[in-house]
């Protein structure tokens, strides 16, 4: 029979200081923790719903981005003239040749500080085949005139980067005349102009960085997949779906982050396990008497044992239960930093998962169960007759 | 009356580094069922050890111990633990109550380990704090109590689940003369109206008086 | 000095206790001192900068390149010693998670402006004399186990088309503070075919490197520098390379304060063990200050004794997080690719902190218990019960 709950419970209250310093370092290594998975997976999650599955991208093999990717006219016809791209009702292929740059653009409140802003040059199409993109502000750029119209977040995020501001680029200067969201993607954190005015701008007259196409059923990945490895004009080309693409941009970012998480947050933990121990051997040292009773009256070893684990693994069950809680607040906060995908600023949310929290409470279970191990065994390990007379 | 504790033959002793420092000699003692049995001696003398071996939370050197025609110390650990909740009524010097339970609570931890439901549970300690005379003091902490009741909530303790034979140790040596004759009333009681084995410890002349029998131990010897 | 000997005696009262106490403290300070070495690690280009060197760049970003033809108006500009040139070349090597610096360079000028790259006399000059060569990283070398006269075989992406160079000379860094794993090529090479292939794309430098006479000129070169350009097809912006290696890594702000934000968290658990371990500590020993008191001692030994005691705990193990951050760095640097984090050293200035910190932290985790051993009175000490 156990030792009952509210024993274990109702002891932490008898010493309410140490084990509330038990308990929040517990809860400040999972809150680093959570945080930085949290940004891991918020930078995949904003990049994930970037793209759609119904769009293929198409890139050069060895481009490691958009804007080191070059795909030249004449590929680009023998793209829109695939089979499996979609077409409107006036028969022309819902697709969009994208002029991709970076520029630099003043941060707001970093004092002259600049930052890579992504431009880009979109075909009319862009808009059907990217519809969680909305101008909210201000109107369309038109064809044909150098204007640009602004992502949310670089809009807040940039000096002069507002509805009727201009930016200089490519020898020019650019009206802003709207301001667009895109549901918290990553072309929250672009500019988008007329294709044409960029090529002429950048001196890309002969080609576009990206096409993006609408296939028209999204079972048909694999035949274009497998007509650009038949087809020699495009072996140097690659397709994926719009969504996998910009899936991995997050890649390097995410794993970055995630990683450096875990790796300092095992260190941490060693911290936070060795208070846990240092707390439980003395509530193991101040509780002898109370151990050598129990046992006295019947209870067994592995009683004692589970009722001191419990204890300790109950610290740490409260400490990332606040851990996460306070983590939680941080998915209203946004953040960008400059993704290494696109070497350009992205604007993103922690993300708060299931996976996260789950992962959460398993290492702090871990950590509380290792942590209250050896103290529990000691305590297990009591003589009965020594026990009863200590005091 | 048939033996209820039957002690043959033991002997026990420590081991202080690489010293062995002999506690009892030899010892051989029978307990009659019902009988109030005190044992006095100086301090050393192992009245202690040896109530700690006919409780059955410490094992002879050498010898045999027979409670209620069981060879405790033929079994093993944990069968021992299982005997001991069924079989043994522990009352303390220091009355060892956790301090984080209630008073209820603390009378119903050593009927966790039967099978009593939680209906049966609560019968047995409000009987058993009514014999103590402590039913209006149940949801008091062991803190919010004196010495006295803390010690009658012990006995109950001892007695909520109907054991065998009660052990106590010192019982009276924390209070004040005023509670020590409350308890030892009550042990009295206890023995006559319940039929109670019980065997006592003690050095209080006092104490001693309410015992049926005494039997003095001195340097591991009965006397 | 009798304080002393209490103080030394009452640490080793619980022995576990303090043992993990100080392990614990350890193990923060040497997650501390791997947390600042990669912020150092971070920012490991701006301090390797030169003060006498200047990069101009094309002004909308650096992805746009200048013209070749600028290497020569800038040349006559005063205080200018040596004009150089780089491309960012990218491209991919077996895969695309193999990434080390690849940079078409002007090879006649570009050793002169970065002096810290060390080069043997007879290989600089077979690198200069065959127009395919290249010059790898002694560490690069290392990871991918390049020997001279070894073929590199690269897939271009900035610059389409199938590449090979000749390992012609393995450079070593000058000291740990240089990049050992970058790998320069002629940048004539890549204009040649450039010509050829894409004729629109001959000429194009990514940026220069202008080594100037005196770093005091620094600002009015770069001003006269960029009015030069001011209002052609392809501004520029000149800053000191510290400069242009501080605007690199301004985007990822972000990451450097989640690393400063982790080192503060680390001194607060560190603060949460010492400071758990000094409240127990004092908690248990109620009674006896108690009696100390009762002796005639003044609050002021108490003070002594708690505060000696926490400080020595956090001080030892300061000591043992700093020894063991070595061997733990170093084998972090064994562990993952040199072209990862070319530059990895613990500073000096790490240890300075972190011994900082641990001292701090020692005084402020006695407050609490000092605070309470003070303020019991000898009669409610007296009759503590733990």
């Amino acid at each position: 029979m156990k030792i009952p709950l509210k024993y274990t419970i109702r002891n932490f209250r008898s010493r309410p200081l140490t084990t509330g310093i038990t308990i929040g370092g517990i809860a400040l290594v999972v809150f680093v923790f959570v945080a930085v998975l949290m940004l891991s997976s918020g930078i995949r999650k904003t990049l994930v719903a970037t793209g759609s599955p119904d769009n293929v991208m198409v890139t050069r093999k060895a481009a490691n981005g958009e804007i080191s990717s070059i795909i030249m006219n004449d590929t680009y016809n023998v793209i829109l003239s695939l089979p499996q791209v979609a077409t409107d009702s006036g028969g022309k292929p819902v697709a969009t040749g994208d002029v991709v740059v970076i520029i630099n653009l003043p941060k707001i409140g970093t004092d002259g500080g600049i930052s890579n802003v992504t431009v880009r040059g979109v075909s009319p199409a862009a808009f059907q085949l990217r519809p969680n993109v909305k101008v909210v502000e201000g109107r369309m750029f038109s064809l044909g005139a150098r204007e640009v119209i602004v992502g949310s977040s670089i809009a807040k995020r940039f000096e002069g980067a507002h509805v009727g501001g201009t930016v200089r680029f490519g020898g020019d200067t650019w009206m802003i005349v709207g301001k667009f969201e895109a549901g918290g993607t990553g072309f929250d954190s672009e500019m988008w102009g007329d294709t044409a005015q960029l090529q002429d701008a950048f001196a890309r007259q002969g080609g576009y960085s990206t096409v993006t196409f609408r296939m028209t059923s999204p079972d048909q990945l694999d035949a274009i997949k497998k007509n650009f490895e038949t087809d020699n004009r495009l072996q140097q080309f690659e397709a994926k779906t719009e969504q996998q693409f910009f899936e991995e941009m997050s890649e390097f970012m995410s794993i970055f982050i995630g990683a450096l998480g875990v790796f300092i947050t095992v260190f941490f933990s060693v911290g936070a396990i060795i208070g846990a121990m240092i707390t439980m051997y003395s509530t193991v040292a101040n509780r002898t008497v109370e151990i050598g009773t129990l046992r006295a009256l019947g209870f067994r070893r592995r009683s004692v044992l589970a009722a001191f684990l419990a204890e300790s693994v109950l610290i740490s069950v409260v400490g990332a239960a606040i851990g996460i809680f306070l983590a939680s607040w941080l998915q209203f906060l946004t953040v960008s930093t400059l993704n290494f995908g696109s070497f350009a600023e992205l604007e993103f949310s922690f993300a708060l998962t299931p996976d996260v929290v789950f992962f959460a409470f398993l290492f702090a279970i871990l950590m509380g169960f290792t942590g209250g191990f050896l103290p529990s065994v000691r305590a297990a390990r009591l003589n009965i007759v020594n026990a009863l007379r200590a005091s | 009356m048939a033996s209820i504790i039957q002690v043959q033959s033991v002997s026990k002793s420590y081991w202080r580094d690489s010293f062995e420092i002999p506690v009892l000699n030899n010892i051989s003692l029978d307990v009659p069922e019902g009988e109030f049995l005190g044992l006095m001696g100086p301090s050393g003398s192992g009245k202690t050890t040896l109530l700690n071996l006919i409780a059955g939370i410490d094992r002879p050197t050498k010898g045999k111990i027979l409670v209620g025609n069981t060879d405790i110390a033929t079994l093993s650990e944990s069968q021992l633990a299982k005997w001991r909740s069924h079989n043994v009524g522990f009352i303390f010097q220091f009355y060892n109550l956790m301090p984080v339970l209630t008073a209820f609570e603390n009378v119903e931890l050593p009927l966790l380990l039967t099978s009593l439901s939680k209906k049966e549970r609560r019968d047995h300690v409000d009987m058993a704090l009514k014999v103590v005379g402590l039913s209006d003091r149940m949801h008091h902490y062991p803190k919010q109590l004196s010495g006295g009741q803390e010690q009658r909530v012990a006995i109950a303790r001892a007695i909520a689940s109907d054991p065998l034979i009660l052990v106590a140790d010192e019982p009276t040596g924390d209070l004040d003369k005023h509670s020590a004759e409350e308890i030892l009333t009550l042990l009295e009681r206890l023995n006559k109206e319940f039929k109670k084995t019980i065997v006592m410890v003690t050095h209080d002349p006092r104490a001693a008086e309410k015992a049926h029998t005494v039997r003095q131990l001195d340097k591991g010897e009965l006397q | 000095m009798k304080v002393l000997k209490l103080m030394l005696k009452n640490t080793l009262r619980h022995k576990l206790r303090t043992a993990l106490t100080i392990l614990g403290i350890a193990v923060a300070v040497v997650a501390f001192g791997f947390l600042r070495t990669v912020v150092t690690a971070w920012y490991a280009g701006v301090q390797a900068s030169s003060p006498n060197r200047l990069i101009t760049r094309n002004a909308v970003s650096f992805i746009f390149p200048l013209p070749f033809a600028y290497r020569d108006k800038i040349a006559r500009i005063e205080g200018v010693e040596t004009v150089s040139y780089m491309n960012w070349f990218q491209g991919v090597y077996i895969d695309k998670n193999q990434f080390f610096a690849r940079m078409a360079v002007d090879a006649e000028t570009a050793l002169g402006v970065y002096p810290e790259f060390l080069v043997p006399d007879d290989e600089r000059e077979t690198f200069l004399r065959e127009r395919n060569a290249c010059i790898v990283g002694a560490d690069l070398a290392q990871q991918y186990n390049f020997k001279l006269g070894d073929v590199i075989p690269i897939d271009g992406d900035i610059y389409p088309g199938k590449w090979e160079f000749v390992v012609r000379a393995i450079y070593q860094p000058r000291d740990k503070t240089v990049d050992g794993t970058q790998m320069w090529f002629h940048w004539q090479y890549l204009d040649e075919r450039m010509k050829q292939e894409m004729p629109g794309r001959a000429g194009e430098v990514g940026w220069y490197i202008i080594r100037i006479s005196n770093p005091g000129d620094a600002g009015r070169i770069s001003e006269e520098l960029d009015a030069l350009f001011q209002n052609s097809r392809a501004e520029t912006k000149t800053e000191t390379e510290a400069a242009f290696q501080q605007g690199f890594i301004q985007g990822t702000g972000l990451i450097i304060q989640l690393l400063n934000f982790l080192s503060f968290v680390i001194i607060g658990i560190i603060m949460l063990v010492l400071g758990n371990t000094m409240i127990m500590s004092a908690r248990e020993r109620t009674k006896e200050y108690a009696v100390l008191k009762t002796l005639g001692f003044s609050g002021g030994h108490l003070t002594v004794l708690l505060a000696g005691e926490s400080l020595i705990i956090s001080l030892l193990g300061a000591g043992i997080g700093i020894a063991l951050s070595y061997p733990i760095v170093g084998l972090f640097s064994l562990m993952v690719p040199k072209s990862w984090f070319p530059i990895f050293y613990i500073e000096p200035v790490t240890l300075v902190l972190a011994g900082g910190a641990a001292l701090a932290v020692g005084a402020l985790a006695a407050l609490f218990p000092i605070q309470r051993a003070l303020k019991t009175s000898i009669v409610d000490g007296l009759r503590f019960i733990g």
